[in-house]
């Protein structure tokens, strides 16, 4: 990807080159560099400071650069304590003064450090933009699943702590999560992405799903439903529910056949029509999936409730303006 | 293996199908016996399906003499690899060579489910349609009952009618006990550890789906085979405990 220039590449540029690292996007150095992006990551990366160095291509012997980290040095040095080495200030000596193993454990630090600041990153605008990008070009690969028409998926965590899973593949047709294709990927943790990432990604583009099978976006999971379960058959005869080795899953990929089915708040009033606390009309409707002219509907929607929540607080306020059922009886 | 591969990959005429199932991107065959491929009855109108018939089978069972030009020489090769996998297509639903698949399915020869629920379920090979050249060869996981791509792009253009439609139902109704319980666990896509509306909408609907088979089952007295229901409880204690909360801060 990013080996045109070998001589000046940067520690990020050459981490994201690296077999395995494929699904990384390279996290702006502003972002680094902005301490509150990386609050809390003290704690959980041992080393962090030279970690940190390490990511950002700090060269101690730029005297800058060593202003900026006497500053910081004044916070760490409660964590840190006297691990620094005697000859600190010469700083040209520092690198020598590291062993191997020194180094190695700065460099595994390191690279902890930039999957959990990856998977801040990737949630934030300019990150969640260069994984759209990244996504576009097929990077994470496809789904497995026949029915999912090689849908294109996006890589995921199934945990934020890092040390639990390795990368997992989510694939927004048929909402589930794949192991990747390749076992290089395997040595890649889950928390470098984190959970919140990909269903974030499908909220922030919600034009992009309509690249899954060129259904509309509205669409809840296109890979679902009707026609897209597996009937297991025999000779072409379908095999029985009923069977010990019946169809059993079935559930697993089924879909309504009318998505406003899923509706809840809808189903939950109907036939409590009179209730003072009852939502008006289009407030019972689940933006993500009602039917057609939900996408347009949406901006409306969102104008409306900013207003209804300065106005008021409770069920029945946000009802008030347009629901004539029963309103004023509850107030 | 491999020596043997080495002895004959510039010798057509020895052991033909040794050589062909053990060459890189047959990894899912299994050898056909030659008792079975000796049998016409077993062949029964393979004839008009493949060309140079009668060469193909003399190559595939060992018995080719046939002088002529390499080209010729490649075009049965090629029948010769066709009717092996239409052969093979019903071989595979027999009692031996069940026998010999399942013994592939017990290694993972077929790969592993990729979906991380099903936590590598062996997988077996299968086509979505029985006639040639419709379709590839595709895998099924017994464990979640889908249909997934294989991984490798050699496997990916095998034909699918040389597994068939049938052969992966007939090896589970043959043998039960290889059945892997099925599980209820699945993932629910969060957003800072909130459920996602539209997602966890439906996945509400279709455990409600799957409750309804279960009744179904339980009425006709068939075990369902799920493992974990007591996993479904937790989650149900979990939605009660929401409930619970919701309802203090109404009243």
């Amino acid at each position: 990807m990013s080996s045109s220039s070998q001589d000046t590449e940067s520690w990020i540029a050459s981490f994201c080159g690296l077999l395995g690292h494929e699904y990384f996007a390279e996290v702006s150095e502003d972002f680094i560099e902005d301490d509150f992006n990386l609050t809390g990551l003290q704690s959980q990366v041992p080393m962090y400071k030279e970690a940190l160095e390490m990511i950002l291509d700090v060269e101690p012997e730029d005297d800058e650069d060593e202003e900026e980290e006497e500053e910081e040095e004044e916070e760490d040095d409660e964590i840190l304590g006297d691990e620094r080495p005697a000859g600190y200030r010469r700083t040209s000596d520092r690198r020598h003064l590291r062993i191997a193993s020194d180094l190695s454990v700065i460099e595994s630090s390191a690279e902890l450090l930039y999957g959990l600041i990856h998977q801040r990153y990737i949630t934030s605008r300019p990150g969640i933009q260069q994984m759209a990008e990244k996504y576009e070009m097929q990077h994470f690969g496809t789904c497995p699943r026949v029915r999912c028409n090689a849908c294109k998926v996006l890589p995921v965590g199934l945990n934020d702590c890092p040390g639990h899973e390795t990368v997992k593949l989510f694939c927004p047709s048929c909402l589930d999560v794949y192991t990747p294709p390749n076992s290089r990927f395997q040595t890649v943790d889950g928390a470098f992405f984190g959970t919140t990432f990909p269903s974030l990604f499908f909220m922030t583009f919600t034009d992009l799903e309509l690249a899954v099978n060129g259904v509309a976006p509205h669409n809840l999971a296109p890979g679902l439903g009707p026609g897209n379960i597996y009937e297991p058959r025999i000779y072409g005869f379908r095999v029985s529910e009923r069977a010990k080795s019946g169809p059993r899953m079935k559930w697993l990929r089924m879909k309504p056949a009318d998505v406003t089915e899923l509706d809840e708040t809808r189903a939950y009033w109907e036939g409590n029509e009179a209730d003072a606390d009852r939502p008006d009309e289009e407030d019972l409707n689940m933006i993500d999936v009602a039917d057609g002219k939900a996408a347009d509907r949406r901006k409306k929607i969102v104008g409306r409730r900013r207003r209804a929540n300065g106005a008021g607080n409770s069920a029945a306020a946000v009802g008030a303006p347009v629901d004539t059922n029963g309103v004023g009886a509850a107030g | 293996m491999d020596d043997f591969n080495s002895e004959t990959d510039s010798d057509y005429t020895s052991y033909w199908r040794d050589w062909f199932i053990s060459s890189r991107g047959n990894e899912y065959f299994c050898e056909i016996d030659e008792e079975y491929l000796t049998d016409r009855f077993n062949l029964t109108g393979l004839n008009t399906e493949v060309q140079y018939y009668q060469y193909a089978l003399d190559l595939v069972t060992d018995v080719f003499d046939f002088d002529c030009d390499d080209e010729m020489r490649e075009q049965i090769e090629k029948s010769a690899r066709h009717l092996y996998g239409l052969v093979h297509a019903r071989y595979i639903v027999t009692t031996r060579g069940l026998a010999k698949m399942l013994e592939k399915f017990k290694k993972s020869d077929f790969g592993k489910c990729p979906r991380v629920m099903c936590e590598s379920q062996p997988l077996l090979p299968m086509g979505q349609h029985d006639i040639p050249n419709t379709s590839p060869v595709k895998l099924y996981c017994a464990r979640c009952e889908d249909l997934y791509n294989p991984k490798s792009t050699r496997h990916a253009a095998i034909d699918g009618a040389y597994f068939g439609t049938s052969f992966h139902n007939i090896l589970f109704q043959v043998y039960p006990a290889m059945l892997p319980p099925k599980s209820q666990k699945r993932y629910h896509p969060k957003v800072f550890g909130f459920k996602m509306h539209a997602a966890a909408a439906l996945s509400r609907w279709q455990s409600d789906e799957r409750d309804k088979m279960k009744e179904r089952l339980r009425v006709a007295r068939v075990e369902t085979g799920f493992e974990d229901e007591d996993e479904e409880l937790e989650d149900e204690d979990e939605d009660e405990e929401m409930e619970g909360f919701e309802g203090a801060t109404v009243q």
